[in-house]
């Protein structure tokens, strides 16, 4: 499995992101997105970054570079497809994944640790987990409060779609546990199918335990 | 072929939290005006040649749907003007 990282103008937990997949023994590449995606790509990560300076809106313009006509290709062939933080918000601007991630509640950048509830340990990104299971991760964005219609964040519940929510570190999930405002404390989604999925906490930040943890070594091994 | 400036106003939805328009809200009342309620919006103004107002509409439309707001959470308006 060799995972294919993007990089976007503006990307720049490209690297950190193929370090990650390294240490959970994924081989892994940069792509620059002016390049071809590699026929060998098995995996995609789109990684945080403030890809186009976050113009319009975070993910707004890298949504739409060529590439990703070849990411939504591959992803429509069952390649699993993992966004992070502005990789993120860049696959719910490609509609690869439902809702919008946008500007937090405190009008604010945040970069802190957080705790999320594994919320559905029956995907790729999550089966290293149990459900209900408290895992540590940090965030930093700006634009991360997930919004949607209560119809279909309805339907996401119904689905089961909801990887992750925001929570106490007794897996409660409280307004005073939600850093951004995100309806329903949602931290990450799977798109219509469960090998393409999003984020805004950084799994890859939590992979090696000389530096804070390894909560999230789990994530990335969906690419295992 | 006629020259159309189409302006879009694109906006929040209503119901859906705007923190920048509440910040800017209470710092316009720390200023010490009076006020009920901030709203916000972005307006783009396109200049484009287009056969008639309908076909100019029809492309800004495309353009509001595609790029310019996100319908998850945006609403938004097109005005067509003849230059």
């Amino acid at each position: 499995m060799t995972v294919a990282v993007i990089q976007f103008g503006g990307s720049n937990c490209d690297r950190d992101t193929v370090q990650a997949l390294e240490s959970v023994g994924v081989a892994a590449e940069l792509v620059w997105h002016e390049d071809d995606l590699p026929a060998e790509a098995e995996g995609i990560v789109l990684p945080g970054g403030f890809s186009y300076g976050d113009f319009l809106r975070a993910g707004a313009m890298a949504a739409h570079s060529p590439i990703m006509d070849e990411v939504r290709a591959a992803a429509d062939e069952g390649t699993p497809v993992l966004g992070i933080c502005n990789g993120a918000q860049v696959g719910c601007e490609a509609s690869l994944t439902p809702g919008a991630f946008t500007t937090n509640e405190s009008a604010r950048f945040q970069c802190e640790h957080v705790h999320l509830r594994v919320e559905n340990s029956e995907t790729p990104w999550t089966t290293q987990y149990e459900e209900g299971e408290v895992i540590e991760l940090p965030i930093a964005h700006g634009e991360g409060r997930f919004e949607i219609s209560d119809d279909r964040l309805d339907a996401l519940e119904a689905d089961d779609r909801i990887l992750f929510r925001y929570c106490d570190a007794e897996g409660n999930v409280t307004p005073e546990a939600n850093p951004n405002g995100s309806k329903h404390a949602v931290a990450g989604v799977t798109g219509e199918s469960d090998h393409v999925a999003v984020m805004m906490p950084h799994p890859e930040r939590m992979t090696l335990a000389d530096i804070g943890g390894t909560d999230g070594s789990g994530v990335l091994s969906g690419f295992a | 072929m006629s020259t159309y400036t189409a302006t879009v106003t694109v906006q929040l939805k209503e119901g859906v939290l705007d923190p920048e328009a509440e910040t800017t809200r209470e710092a316009l009342e720390r200023l010490g005006f009076e006020l009920d309620a901030l709203r916000a919006a972005d307006r783009f103004e396109i200049d484009l040649e287009a056969t008639d107002s309908e076909a100019a509409r029809d492309r800004v439309e495309e353009m509001a749907e595609r790029l310019l707001a996100n319908p998850t959470i945006h609403d938004y308006e097109v005005a067509i003007e003849d230059q």
